[in-house]
This record gives structure tokens, sequence and C-alpha cells, in this order.
């Protein structure tokens, strides 16, 4: 097991390696510099910006002295907020966006699998039409959709809840919805699925022809079978919430990761944008692992496969 | 000897997309304390179907008992609310399934599938309930069953994996066993080895036992009556020997002929021609008639009842009526009960 998650952390960092290099080259193939923008700015001045912060010298040896920089974890300096550190502007900013994240990936699982789950054992009765219904509408209408209208109805005619900005709990709760109704509709047709299919296999008949009842045929003999292969899918939900953030985050004005990436990429600021990049390819290839792993440990099929080798 | 089971006109049906589908069709036959009621028939006749009424357990909600009782010590199961059944079922009843690779429980430890049923049913506590569950792993004969209790099924063989299917079903002295084929799925030496752990169990606990089977020579083997099923009906049952040595209806006959034996020399066998009815619409009179060589001209009208035989033996086939002619089964067929008669005097004269 050691073994296997070292490999496993093995081919994650030549991952992050590809992807560094990767976003490197790209960044250099995007139009204009930093200073595009800047047209106040000296043909002189210009020179010494440029000339600061290595980009007059050839791409290999940017590239070079940025991995340098990149191994010893120095993400660089922001063009845009002279002389900080792209990995401070980074932690300052990713607090907003792991909670809005979590927040909307937990609960919006929880309750997808909750209404998935009425659906299943009301099969074709109205509680399942119902959450059809609603998984449908979640799963086809954009998050950004939902976000405007939440504004408009909950902040603004109602006024239950702050209608953007980042200023506490109640701050957080209408992008967190906005963002969770994704992964509730597709954890809810997926719980759905699974455990109709379940309900209908021979061991759920036998728990039945043990005397068990309706109760325990569902959560005691149904639900974990149904939940594992749910497993699988939570990694690439909380990708889509990621990249979920990025339009959410600028809707309500929230001070995180996406919408830094965005007025980043407005800007030309290339140490920001490959930072924030591979931060969420760091998160994204941790997330993987980690569901990885848990599948083992839920899963005893599998465990004594890893178990064995 | 008193009955365990009475059944009485049991009539199941299915809601389709295209209509009531008759599966059992006004089934009667009771079993009796201590006996192995076998009962064959081909696919699709309603056996499954009908042991599932019997414990209840018809896919909800489009399959349903549309008439008939199901006395068992007297009580109708058939009215009995859910949660009476729910104790009954394991307890009282319990069932052997077809496919061990599917009918456990593949996240939860064999001792928890074993021990649920005696928590539930004989409120042991959860020790007590593993010491049993131990105890009953060694009764089928798993080697280190204090080892393999706490194993999951994938760490088990097809037929061991069937053994605690046979375990789970015993937990709690079931007074009826179903079990529904319950050696198709397993290879020849582990069937024999299962059929006699089933044996010798009944023998100890003295479990009356259905057993739903395709293979004559298993029938042979095990069971004290056989009811042959065709569409949804008993249309023959009777003691092993009067059905093997005496049938009376063309159906069993071609049962009976189609069946391979060790000895039979020719390569031929007898096959029943056409297919089953659909049971959407079922046809008028004898629902074997329009397969059956012998077919009187009644048997496309009217239905024949059933006609007694012997104290034992009952079949239902206009040719056992009074003003019926005399037929004889094929004489191929005459020859294969001698031959299954003589698969069948080795297992049971070894038990003499
Ligand atoms: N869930 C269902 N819905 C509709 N029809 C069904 C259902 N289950 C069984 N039937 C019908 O009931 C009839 C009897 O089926 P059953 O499973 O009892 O046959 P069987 O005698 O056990 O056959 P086999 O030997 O193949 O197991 C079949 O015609 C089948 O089409
Ligand atoms: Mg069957």
């Amino acid at each position: 097991m050691a073994r296997y998650i070292m490999q496993r952390i093995f081919y994650l960092l030549i991952t992050l390696f590809l992807i560094a290099t990767i976003s490197f080259f790209l960044m250099k193939l995007l139009p204009g510099t930093p200073l595009t923008a800047e047209d106040k700015l000296s043909e002189e001045q210009r020179e010494i910006i440029l000339e600061k912060y290595g980009l007059n010298d050839p791409e290999p040896i940017q590239y070079v002295n940025y991995l340098g920089r990149l191994v010893q974890g120095d993400l660089g300096i922001s063009f845009q907020f002279d002389n900080r550190g792209v990995t401070q502007i980074l932690m300052n900013r990713i607090g907003p966006s792991a909670q809005l994240g979590v927040q909307a990936l937990v609960i919006g699982t929880i309750l997808g699998i909750l209404l998935g789950l009425l659906a299943a054992i009301n099969h074709t009765g109205f509680l399942d039409y119902g959450s059809t219904f609603v998984a449908v509408m979640g799963k086809s209408i954009p998050s950004f959709v939902f976000a405007g209208l939440l504004q408009y109805f909950v902040g603004v005619k109602l006024g239950w809840l702050p209608v953007a900005l980042w200023d506490g709990f109640e701050y957080s709760i209408l992008p967190s919805i906005a963002l969770m109704i994704f992964p509730l509709a597709t954890a809810a047709r997926f719980t759905r699925t699974e455990m109709l299919e379940v309900l209908g296999s021979d061991y759920i008949t036998t728990a039945r022809a043990k005397g068990v009842n309706e109760l325990g045929v569902v959560f005691k003999h149904g639900l974990r079978n149904a939940l594992i292969p749910l497993v699988t899918i939570i990694g690439p939900l909380a990708v889509s919430l990621m990249t979920g953030t990025l339009v959410i985050e600028q809707i309500f004005a929230v001070p995180g990761l996406g919408e830094q990436f965005v007025s980043s990429v407005m800007t030309n600021d290339f140490p920001v944008i490959m930072g924030t990049t591979l931060l969420f390819a760091f998160l994204f290839v941790v997330i993987i692992l980690i569901i990885d792993l848990l599948y083992g440990v839920i899963d005893p099929r599998i465990r004594l496969a890893g178990g064995d080798k | 000897m008193e009955n365990m089971l009475e059944v009485k006109n049991l009539k199941v049906s299915f809601d389709t997309h295209n209509g009531e589908v008759q599966a059992v069709r006004g089934v009667n036959f009771n079993l009796k304390k201590g006996e192995t009621l076998a009962i064959v028939g081909e696919s699709g006749s309603g056996k499954s179907v009908t042991t599932k009424a019997l414990m209840r357990l018809l896919p909800k909600p489009h399959g349903y008992i549309k008439e008939g009782e199901i006395l068992f010590e007297g009580m109708d199961l058939v009215k009995q609310s859910n949660k009476q059944m729910q104790k009954l079922r394991g307890k009282d009843i319990s069932m052997i399934f077809q496919d061990p690779m599917t009918s456990l429980n593949p996240t939860m430890k064999v001792g928890n599938q074993i021990m649920e049923s005696l928590i539930k049913h004989q409120k042991m506590s959860r020790g007590q309930a593993k010491k049993r569950a131990i105890e009953l792993l060694h009764l089928v004969q798993i080697p280190n069953p204090e080892l393999r209790v706490n194993q999951f099924p994938h760490q088990f063989s097809g037929g061991m994996r069937q053994r605690v299917v046979i375990a789970i079903a015993l937990a709690c002295n079931p007074k009826v066993l179903i079990a529904d084929e319950p050696t198709t799925a397993l290879d020849v030496t582990i069937q024999a080895e299962i059929l006699d752990l089933m044996k010798d169990i009944q023998k100890e606990m003295d479990t009356s036992i259905i057993f739903i089977t395709h293979d004559l020579g298993v029938v042979a083997n095990v069971a004290d009556r056989v009811a042959v099923m065709y569409a949804g009906k008993i249309v023959e049952i009777g003691s092993v020997d009067d059905v093997f040595y005496n049938p009376k209806h063309p159906y069993t006959w071609g049962l009976l002929g189609s069946m391979p034996t060790l000895d039979s020399e020719e390569a031929e066998l007898f096959a029943i021609p056409g297919t089953p009815p659909d049971l959407l619409n079922p046809p008028e009179g004898d629902a074997f008639s329009s397969r059956n060589q012998f077919a009187l001209e009644i048997d496309f009208k009217e239905e024949p009842p059933m006609f007694q035989v012997s104290e034992t033996h009952f079949a239902a086939t206009w040719l056992l009526h009074e003003y019926a002619p005399n037929i004889e089964p094929p004489a191929s067929v005459k020859k294969r009960m001698r031959g299954i008669a003589s698969t069948a005097s080795g297992p049971k004269g070894d038990e003499q």
C-alpha cells in the first residue's frame, strides 16, 4: 500500500511538471506583454521593466529560471501588484474559494444523494418524477443563470441575503447554492440509477428473504453498494466546481482564486495565471488521488486486491 | 403427517405494458413436514414465481397474488401484513437462490449476513449471533469458520458461497426451505456435494423443502414427491415413483423423454415440439394441447380437471377420463424411464 501511494505521488509530480511546462509555453504564445495596457510608459521605462522581470531573456532561459524557482516553491512575482509574490496572493485568495467549493460539494452531494434515494424508493411515483425534473433542470441550466436568479429574488426582492461581496458566512450562502446545483443534480441522477439497479439485485432479495425490513434493505444493504460508484464521480464534480468558481466568484464579487484568475488574464499577469493554473492542477490531482485511496477503503473487493500487491 | 404448507388455487399475475401476464394460473399442492417436494417444468412455467409468491416476495408493484390461499400451519399468508411477513421470512420460511455469485451482499462480511436474521428473529446479542454463525459455517462444512466469518463474499468460491447462502437460510431452523435451482450455477462435483449437504441437514432438522430444478436426475435423488408445472399450472403431481414410473400426462412424457440418461445408447432425444403458450392470452382448453401429439378434441375446448390416479398421484389430462382412448407413453419415453430409475437408484440405495 505504501509503495502504491509513493508510486502515485511520483506520477503526480510528473503531471505537475508537465502542466507547468505546458502552461509556461502557452503563456508565451499569448499575444501582448503585461505592459500592453500601460500606454503611458515610455520606451525606456518598458525596457527597464522587461529587463527587471527577465522577460528579455531567450525563452529557454526564462523557462529554466522559472522551473528553478518553482522547485523552491517560488511562483514568482506578480506584474500587476508590484512586488507581491504570487504565492502570497494565492494564499490570500484561496480561503473564500475553498469555503465555497467545500460547502457546495459537501452539501450538494449529500442533498443529491437524498434526492436520488427518495426517487429510487418512490420509483415511478411523484417523488421520482419530481427529483428527475430537479435534476434535469440542475444539469441543463448553467450556474450563472441560477446565480442571477438568486441575486434578484433572494437578494434584491426578498432581501434575505446579501447580493454580493464577501463579509462573513451569510455572504457565502448564495454563491454556494448557485455552485451546488450541478453536483446536486449529478449526484441525484447517479444515486437514483445506482440505487434502482442495486434494489433489483439478487442480494437484496436475499436480504428480504431473511426478513430484513424495508429500512434495513435500503440503508443497510442498498445504500453502501449504490454509493461506492458515486465516489468515482466526486473527483470530476470537484473539478467542475473549480471551473464553476471562475464564473460564480466574478458574479458575486467574491475575492477568491477564480476572480483573481479572471482579472489576471485580463491584465496578462503571467506569473499569477501560471500560479493559479498550477494550484488548480495540484488540487485536481490530489483530489483524484484521495478519491482512489478512498475507493479502496469503502469497497472491500478493491481493498483486498490492493493489500495483496 | 401434518401439512406445513397448503397452497389452494394460487393465481399470480404481472401487470406489464402489454397487459396482464398470468404467470401462475391456479396452483394447488401441499407440503408435509420433513418432506421434499420437487417442482419441475420448462423455463417460464411459473416455478420461481410460485415460490416467490409463497414468501410474498413478488416484485412490487406489478407482480401480485390475484387469488388463492397459502396456508402455513393453518395461517393464510396471502392475508398477512408486510410486518408479519417480515417476522416469518428467514425464521419459518427461508429461501436459497440460484446464483451464489450474486445472492450475497458484496460489501458485507459473510458473518454479518448470517448474523442478521439471528439478531432479528432470535433476539441474540451480536456475540451470541457470531458464535452461532461460526457453528453454522461449520455445519455447512466450510473449513476455518472462525476465520471465514470475517471475510467478504469475494473471498469465497461459488460452491463455498452457496454453502454460505444455505447457512443463512438455515440460521433460524426454518420449517420450510425453498431452494430455487440451488445447484444449477455450480459444476457437477460441487452440485453433488451441495445436494448431499442439503439432504443431511434436512434429516437433522426435519425441514420441509421445496426444490426447484430442471434436472430430473436430481429429483430422483432428493425428492419424495414431484410436481410438474406447465404454463402456470401443475399438470401432474405424485410421488417420485408415481411420476417417473407411471407418468400420465403427455407433457410429463415429453419431459422424461427429453432427459438424457447415463445408459441411453441412442443419441436422439425426444423433444417437445413447439413453444409454451403466451401467458398474456392463455389458450382455451388445455394449455398443452397445441404441442400434444395425443391431444383429443376436447383438449382444445375445455381444460381438464385433476384426475386422481392413485391415493398420491394426480394428473390433469383428458386421457384419464373414462371415455378417453387408452394411450400408452411412447416407447422411447418408457425406455428413458427405466434409465432414470437406474441413475436414481445409486444415491438412493446409499441412504438405506
Ligand atoms: N417481473 C416479471 N414481470 C413480468 N412477467 C414476469 C416477471 N417475472 C416472471 N414473469 C413471467 O412469469 C412466467 C413464469 O416465470 P418464472 O420465473 O416463474 O419461470 P420459471 O418456471 O422459474 O422458469 P426458469 O426455469 O427459467 O427459472 C414467465 O412467463 C415470465 O415471463
Ligand atoms: Mg426460475
